[in-house]
């Protein structure tokens, strides 16, 4: 077997176009015109993308019912029995907030069973001075110290960083903080309090761990903003196919760019 | 202090036997016990040998005592109130100066290992614990040495439980809860601001007629008090859930009494009992009167501000700055350099083709 970052390696820098051998070189612009404008490669597997955008649907809904319990819409007048808005709300984000768990969890088996690609966002290789060196490589890419872009068939160095460091842990960070105040309401005989309530003690005050969760909140919208912008724009100049690849699974690479 | 048993004490004060079994019903019932635990504290108040409890005073502002000795109940407060005062309490015991410190020694020499510590306020450990002498000595030396062979550490209130005020940032006189500075005796925290006077009779009968300290939970606190936010059980929870706030003081809503959680109530995650005991004998508690919790009984309550805000201030981000106005600056600041690098990769991306159509023109 290869070297732990085959996954994330360049494609620009050899020659191995059906990305067989551990080492992906699937397109090399500058060699000699190949017969077809594209080559694609099939990377993200179809429980990849479908907890992908799952995933998308119940982060949004967390986000906006998350904001909305901290601060919260102008007040309902009326019977306090004829309403049910924050309610509502919470129970949204509790609903969401299992859908989340869940995710994360059949994404982390998906990570054990599936391809390599699979495995990509769960750490960050930092001990691979090929890696970090790309890295610095792609961060002048983006800040257009680099004329061509290298390319991959799994995410980016940079992407990489931004979806482990600013998504994944961050969201195990979330299910930890929410399921730990979900325990508080659900009582010292339940499950989330047997699992998670020992993540309170971390504080020791309950309201340092609403105060972090909204934190976390913050990055991880930080992190959308980047990664939709990323991806629009990666998709535009970079030579490769990124947002459908989230679609069909397959990463296009375009001769000509 | 030769009688053998409290009730032997309670019979010499004048208390009738009737009044001895009813105070056993009532804290009974306040513990949450079945009737048949009234009969087994009778017993054992009658039978087991007294245990003596010293009363410390650290750095603190006798609010835990003044809450203590207005228990609701008058029976309650007699009773309990002769269950402890007799051996020592600088504040509320008759003997004074050197008389009353060799109550201490006497205690500690004589009932080694039977006797309760119960300490209001904490040691302050700067300078030598130089900023709260009594009788002579820096406190924090005085609590070691009454800890030293005690059964077990009553921390009565925020102070011995979490620091509360004086510990608050930046906490000059470096005060530091007793579970600090006491690491190897059982402690029960009882915290609040002061905690209430029926839970803290509570506590002392359940833990002086039973002989052992009632269940905690992972902080410390008994689980028959401290199990459920004041949120879970608060009246205006209807209110909550139906989305209707007070949105100012003294608006229509307040007036209705609605939710006090837009007004900075910390209800949610606050554990006490205030929402069920209640203040000076059931009649309110702060949410009933129309303001907000302000989490008195939880760690470092005064550093987790503001009052009268839902969203708490975070340390370290200057006056004001909450986890939205950070949040709200980075995910602009984020939006910014999208917009930015957008734009300037737009340009590059035109200069790039027209660049390549040249070349493949030539
Ligand atoms: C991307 C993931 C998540 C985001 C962005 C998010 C966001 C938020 C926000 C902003 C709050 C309000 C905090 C405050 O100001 O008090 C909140 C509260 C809460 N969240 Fe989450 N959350 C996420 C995941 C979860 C998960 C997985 C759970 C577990 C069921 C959860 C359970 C809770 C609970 C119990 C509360 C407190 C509700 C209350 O106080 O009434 N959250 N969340
Ligand atoms: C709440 C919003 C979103 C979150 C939390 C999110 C999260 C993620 C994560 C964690 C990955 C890594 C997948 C893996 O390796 O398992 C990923 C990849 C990806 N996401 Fe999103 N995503 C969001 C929204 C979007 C949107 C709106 C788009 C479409 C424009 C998008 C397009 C992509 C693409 C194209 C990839 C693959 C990147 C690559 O080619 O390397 N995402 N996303
Ligand atoms: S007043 Fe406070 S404790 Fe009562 S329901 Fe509202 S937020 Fe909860």
């Amino acid at each position: 077997m290869g070297y732990i970052f085959d996954s994330t390696s360049a494609v620009d820098q050899g020659a191995d176009p059906d990305g067989k051998k551990e080492n992906f070189y699937a397109d090399d612009y500058a060699k000699p015109v190949v017969a077809d404008e594209y080559r694609s490669v099939y990377v993200y597997e179809a429980p990849i993308r479908l907890w992908h955008w799952v995933n998308v649907c119940a982060v949004i809904t967390l986000m906006i019912t998350g904001y909305l319990i901290g601060v919260p819409l102008p007040s309902a007048n009326g019977e306090a029995s004829e309403w049910f808005v924050m309610g509502y709300i919470r129970y949204a984000h509790f609903a969401a907030g299992y859908v989340f768990a869940v995710g994360i969890l059949v994404r982390f088996w998906w990570g054990a069973v599936g391809n390599r690609f699979a495995r990509q966002v769960f750490y960050l290789p930092i001990w691979s001075r090929r890696w970090t060196s790309e890295l610095a490589y792609q961060l002048r890419w983006q800040t257009f110290l680099e004329r061509k872009p290298l390319r991959y068939l799994g995410h980016n160095p940079l992407a990489h960083v931004a979806m482990t460091a600013l998504f994944l842990y961050p969201a195990l960070f979330m299910i930890a903080t929410g399921f730990a105040m979900y325990s508080e309401a659900a009582g010292r005989d339940s499950w989330q309090h047997a699992i998670f309530y020992w993540v309170i003690d971390i504080w020791g005050n309950t309201i340092d761990v609403h105060l972090w969760h909204r934190m976390g909140m913050w990055t991880i919208a930080c992190f959308v903003i980047v990664h939709v912008y990323a991806a629009v724009r990666e998709d535009i100049m970079s030579g490769q196919s990124v947002i459908g690849v989230m679609f069909n699974g397959e990463r296009l690479f375009k001769r000509k760019f | 202090m030769g009688d053998a048993t409290f009730y032997d004490l309670f019979r010499r004060q004048g208390i009738s036997r009737r009044s001895i079994l009813k105070f056993c019903g009532l804290t009974a019932a306040s513990l949450g016990l079945p009737p048949a635990a009234a009969a087994q504290i009778a017993q054992a108040l009658e039978t087991k040998p007294r245990i003596p409890v010293l009363w410390l005073h650290g750095l603190e502002c006798t609010c835990c005592s003044e809450s203590f000795i207005r228990s609701g109940h008058p029976l309650v407060k007699d009773v309990v109130l002769s269950m402890i005062s007799l051996d020592y309490d600088d504040t509320i015991m008759a003997a004074a100066g050197h008389q009353a410190e060799a109550i201490i020694e006497e205690i500690v020499e004589t009932y080694k290992g039977r006797y309760i510590v119960a300490v209001e306020g904490n040691p302050p450990l700067a300078n030598d614990g130089m900023y709260c002498i009594v009788g002579g000595k820096p406190f924090v030396e005085r609590l070691r040495y009454a800890c030293r062979d005690a059964q077990a550490v009553i921390a009565w209130g925020s102070c011995a439980s979490n620091g509360c005020v004086q510990a608050a940032r930046p906490n000059p006189t470096q005060a530091t809860p007793v579970h600090k500075v006491i690491t190897d005796k059982p402690i029960v925290k009882v915290p609040g601001c002061p905690p209430i006077a029926e839970v803290m009779t509570g506590v002392i009968s359940y833990i002086l007629t039973f002989e052992r300290l009632p269940e905690l939970d992972r902080q410390g606190r008994p689980m028959m008090f401290y199990s459920q936010r004041i949120h879970d059980k608060c009246y205006r929870r209807a209110h909550f859930d139906a989305g209707q706030y007070v949105e100012k003081w003294d608006d229509e809503n307040a007036r209705k009494g609605f939710c006090l959680y837009k007004m900075g109530c910390k209800g949610p995650t606050t554990y006490n009992a205030c929402s069920t005991v209640g203040w000076n004998d059931g009649i309110s508690f702060p949410i009933k009167s129309g303001h907000g919790c302000i989490g008195c009984s939880e760690e470092g309550f005064w550093d987790k501000g503001p009052f009268y805000s839902r969203l708490t201030q975070v340390a370290g981000f200057g006056i004001e700055a909450n986890a939205d106005t950070i949040g709200r600056t980075a995910a602009t600041g984020a939006l910014a350099v999208a917009a930015v690098h957008g734009g300037l990769s737009a340009v590059k991306r035109l200069r790039d083709t027209r660049q390549r159509d040249k070349d493949e023109q030539g």
